[in-house]
């Protein structure tokens, strides 16, 4: 299972935090902060995998990828394939990418309720959902048509609408 | 309308927020956005209200706390707009969790979501059905979602399927419902459809072995057949990752199919021949590729596969460990400390391979192949890979170095089947890495060779030599410093060399001048320094013609601002100068070490921590003893007899119960300043007396008991020098049979909690039988100066394990000289009774003369048990 998705840039400023068990707040930040830590030590030419024991308890691994300004991490435990982990951030990015035209911070600082939509198409409750990115933007850009069209058009603000366009 | 609430978009409070130089300032922002928030919420604001609930979002992804806007969600999710409700719906996953009763009201709407005509909704609540399900969600909505999972959208079902997932893990009895639907989803097509259903599939055979049974019967075939069809697909360019189709896909499978064929003869047979097509044909330039490798081995090596298909995945795995990618050798090795237990001898053939990942440059691979190496460390292979990882700790990083220590020394103290090879090594590593060598590990090799008459000249000889080369080393220049102590003459007079030994000269002046040069050295700490000065008072005595020279270097310690080192340094000077007589006694070779109780303690004792003063230190134990002592009742005979007891002292405590009073009597308040502040641990430099007897035990009960049986036995100490063992003996015994009593009806001796030279505190102790944790104290002050106590308070603290209760004082007055006392009742309740002893730190406010006082001190000499 998928313990967790976290995207921070390389501040350790979190980007997009989405937890598939329960944790408090102030457990959430901490945990945040001491992925941050571990990454921000990692010198560039080592392998992608840390064994998160110490932070998310015993059997975790975490994997990340660094691209550009941006950490984006999974953690997951014994029932995860590691090497699938890593490919399935890149199905992550990929789609980010087709997305938002080149995906960069700024993008998902100001979308992140879109990316949190984006996730759910392919993790589902900590599990994989789904990984062609083709299905996973047809089924999000069928949510924001439908958002469009809604009878509640005139209730979304224009910020988010416009966003949710693009 | 509320001033606020027409406030700023999302996009300006992000904008507002990335703005900030500084968290203050970031701070008041949130402050004040969650401010305008809060007040629409409590107006009912209806037009922003997801507005709201995105920044809230944010604002909680920030860490800030959102609890108040948990309600918005639920009203959010049961309006009837589309936008409207997936705001609400992603709000109900960050922001709730299943533990909020919240929840109890949001699975109505969850009910008539999962019923909705519009597939994006149903799509929306499974989704955070999901996330947040409970144990009772999962029994209201199970039916719903059963119906979800035969409907035909795709994108419906695999949100269905994998929500099973979660109402199986909070419900496992449900799990049967889901059989027939999970075994036939594995009929469709769609990929994201079969990759939910297997998942599905796999979690059933986890909750339940009907279910396993069943899909084994069942799904086998369709299994083998999923797989060999995607496998042997051509191209499909939607589930294609880096060229290989659907990667993800044939690693579902091959985890199901290791479900099923685990232990199970017929269907691992079945599996065979897929499982080799897969591990042969896929290609291994691509991380996807190797990600279904990597999985197929682990299929093959959980099921009860051919032996040559074995072999086949071993091999997959030596190749992986030679790949360039860090990736791939870090998953490799993983695998391979898995494959130790199936397969040990084909692990073991790629030992060279796994030792050079030991000397990566990623500490992840590192780390993983110095636990495989050990894993596969056996009496043949010691020897070499000893050597290897001996050779790369002189060039490893440093940061690698603890571990790699920690490592080596374990193995070579597993598998040593020769003394000297034992000790060569520990040398090796004691020069290469002394810093990073953990107290016991030392410790033993001092046991060890304590126990090795045969080795010590050799010894002796060799961490001289290492000395002179890598004399910045902690724990090599204790070793050393303590075996020229005991074994200075061997030094000298080349006693018992060895055939492969190089000869060599060593003077008696050349022995003192390497203990001066430890004792000197800079990178030197209070203990090895202190181990020094033990060892110069012992080559005192063995090399009389260096006498002087080593009292003119013992002494220019007399005024070290360090009271140990000072107080070694003037009591050795008088021992040398004055007490010549008694010397050569007193600095004699220490006994040999009991290496079984040794070993036992490391082992019984989860912190070992045999301090570092122990073994090293241990004749040199009675001067300092007679000195310290305040009413000299333990005269220097005992010093070795405590060595020995310490040994075994986590065994002495229990003896303690029945004699403390003696010892009281006896002791009296004299030794209760030194005793309160040693077991805190902290004062493990300063306490002189612990130190010097070697007590180093955190628990007070042993220090108090220590000196007692040493004064019950003062009259055979001279003999029991002679015979340690008996004294072992005799010890061990004791604290099972003083144990006994104390399980049914324990009396406790009373004792003086606090003395100065104006104030005496004594505790007596009842216990209400069935009630082991509560503790009555019966306290009396009495006052000991000449003048009268007005307005006396007692205060007490206690560790958050114990509660305190105080009863009224008898009186606030307390009479000058001792005419009178007042008495107070304190009731403690100890949580954690028979593993951790009370402890109470007491603070006592009185006038006297019209001057406020105030006297403090902490209590560790409860009896144990309490």
């Amino acid at each position: 299972m998928i313990r967790a998705v976290i995207v921070m840039n390389t501040q350790g400023k979190p980007r997009l935090v989405k937890f598939y068990d329960f944790q408090p707040p102030e457990k959430q930040q901490e945990l945040i902060r001491s992925v941050y830590g571990v990454l921000s030590e990692r010198a560039d030419n080592v392998s992608n995998f840390v064994e998160a024991d110490a932070i998310f308890g015993p059997g975790t691994q975490l994997v990340y990828k660094h691209f550009a300004t941006l950490y984006f991490v999974f953690v997951f435990d014994s029932a995860e394939n590691e090497l699938a982990m890593l490919d399935l951030i890149q199905v992550f990015v990929e789609t980010l990418d087709r997305c938002f035209k080149n995906v960069c911070e700024l993008d998902i600082v100001f979308n992140f309720n879109k990316m949190h939509m984006l996730l759910d198409e392919i993790i589902f409750g900590g599990q994989v959902l789904e990984t062609s990115s083709e299905q996973v933007l047809k089924a999000v850009e069928e949510i924001s048509k439908l958002e469009k069209s809604s009878s509640a058009i005139s209730l979304v603000p224009k910020s988010v609408s416009a966003r949710f366009g693009r | 309308m509320n001033p606020f609430s027409s406030g700023t978009r999302l996009r300006d409070m992000i904008r507002a927020i990335r703005a900030c130089k500084t968290a203050a300032e970031e701070r008041a922002v949130v402050r004040k956005e969650c401010a305008a928030i809060r007040a629409a919420i409590s107006e009912n604001d209806q037009d922003y209200r997801h507005r709201n609930l995105a920044k809230l979002m944010f604002i909680h992804m920030l860490g800030y706390p959102t609890h108040f806007g948990q309600m918005e969600c639920l009203k959010l999710i049961a309006s009837a707009g589309f936008p409207e409700k997936r705001i609400g719906y992603l709000g109900l996953m960050l922001l709730l969790d299943e533990r909020q009763e919240v929840l109890m009201l949001v699975t109505n709407s969850l009910k008539q979501d999962l019923n909705h005509s519009n597939q994006y909704i149903v799509g929306l609540a499974l989704c955070a059905l999901g996330n947040i399900c409970s144990a009772e969600m999962a029994r209201d909505l199970a039916p719903e979602v059963e119906r979800l999972l035969q409907i035909r959208d795709p994108n419906i079902k695999k949100k269905a399927a994998l929500c099973s997932i979660r109402i199986i893990r909070k419900v496992p009895d449900l799990a049967e419902n889901f059989m027939g639907p999970a075994s036939s989803s594995l009929k469709e097509k769609h990929h994201g459809v079969l990759i939910a259903g297997v998942q599905l599939c796999t979690d059933l055979c986890k909750a339940s072995t009907d279910a396993l049974e069943y899909l084994r019967k069942n799904c086998t075939e369709g299994l083998v057949r999923i797989l060999r069809d995607v496998s042997n697909s051509p191209y499909a360019p939607e589930y294609d990752v880096a060229g290989i189709t659907d990667p993800f896909l044939h690693i579902r499978v091959l985890r199901l199919m290791r479900m099923l064929g685990q232990g199970d003869a017929d269907s691992s047979e079945y599996m065979n021949d897929i499982l080799a097509q897969v591990a042969t044909k896929t290609e291994s330039n691509k991380n996807a590729g190797n990600a279904i490798l990597y999985e197929c081995v682990e299929t093959i090596m959980g099921i009860e596969a051919s032996s040559g298909l074995r072999v086949l995945a071993i091999n997959i795995l030596g190749r992986f460990l030679s790949n360039r990618d860090n990736n791939i050798r870090y998953v490799a090795l993983h695998m391979l400390m898995k494959a130790v237990t199936v397969d040990f001898q084909a692990v073991q053939r790629h030992r060279t391979t796994i030792l050079e990942c030991v000397k990566d440059s990623d500490a992840s691979i590192r780390k993983r192949a110095l636990e495989l190496v050990f894993l596969l460390v056996n009496d043949t292979n010691v020897k070499s890979l000893t050597k290897e990882l001996i050779d790369y700790l002189e060039v490893s990083d440093q940061e690698f170095k603890g571990d790699l220590t920690a490592k080596i020394c374990s193995i070579v103290e597993k598998f040593s089947q020769e003394k000297l090879w034992y000790i060569d090594q520990m040398f090796k590593v004691l020069s290469l890495a002394g810093n990073y060598v953990k107290d016991d590990v030392w410790h033993a090799l001092i046991v060890m060779i304590s126990n090795a008459p045969d080795l010590q000249g050799y010894s002796v000889r060799s961490l001289y030599k290492a000395f002179q080369t890598s004399n910045e080393q902690e724990t090599l220049v204790r070793v050393t410093v303590w075996c020229i102590g005991e074994y200075g003459e061997m030094l000298v007079n080349n006693v018992g060399v060895l055939e492969m030994e190089e000869p060599m000269t060593v003077t008696e002046s050349d022995a003192v001048d390497a203990v001066e040069v430890a004792l000197k050295c800079n990178s030197s700490d209070i203990t090895t320094r202190a181990m020094s000065l033990v060892a110069l008072l012992k080559l005192s005595s063995r090399f009389p013609p260096t006498s002087e020279r080593i009292r003119e270097i013992v002494m220019q310690h007399k005024g070290n601002v360090e009271l140990e080192l000072q107080q070694r340094s003037i009591e050795f000077n008088s021992i040398i100068q004055r007490h010549r007589n008694i010397k050569s006694s007193l600095v004699e070779r220490m006994p040999v070490l009991d290496e079984s109780a040794f070993i036992g303690k490391r082992v019984g004792s989860s912190q070992a921590t045999l301090s570092a003063d122990k073994s090293s230190r241990p004749t040199s134990g009675s001067p300092g003893a007679s000195l310290k002592l305040p009413n000299g009742v333990a005269k220097p005979p005992p010093a070795p007899l405590v060595d020995l007891l310490d040994l075994s002292s986590d065994d002495v405590p229990a003896s303690t119960s029945s004699t403390t009073d003696f010892l009281h009597d006896l002791l009296g308040g004299d030794l209760m300043s030194p005793s309160s502040s040693a077991p805190s641990g902290g004062g493990a430099g300063t306490d002189i007396l612990m130190d010097l007897l070697s007590i180093g035990s955190p628990s007070a009960p042993t220090d108090v008991s220590v000196p007692n049986i040493i004064s019950s036995n003062q009259g055979n100490a001279g003999e029991l020098e002679t015979a340690p063992a008996s004294v072992m003996d005799f010890l061990d015994g004791l604290p099972s049979n003083s144990s006994l009593p104390g399980d049914k009806d324990p009396i406790y001796p009373s004792i003086t909690a606090f003395e100065s030279s104006t104030l005496k505190i004594s505790f007596s102790f009842t216990k209400q039988p069935g009630k082991p944790q509560d503790t009555v104290i019966q306290a009396t002050f009495t006052n000991l100066s000449s003048n009268t106590y007005t307005d006396f308070i007692f205060q007490a603290a206690v560790p958050k394990f114990i509660q305190l209760h105080l009863d009224p004082a008898s009186s606030s007055t307390l009479p000058a000289s001792g005419n009178g006392t007042i008495m107070q009742t304190l009731s403690v309740t100890n949580s954690q009774q028979g593993q951790k002893p009370l402890a109470m730190r007491i603070r006592m406010v009185y006038r006297v003369n019209n001057e406020d006082k105030t006297e403090q001190g902490q209590i560790n000499n409860f009896p144990p048990g309490l």
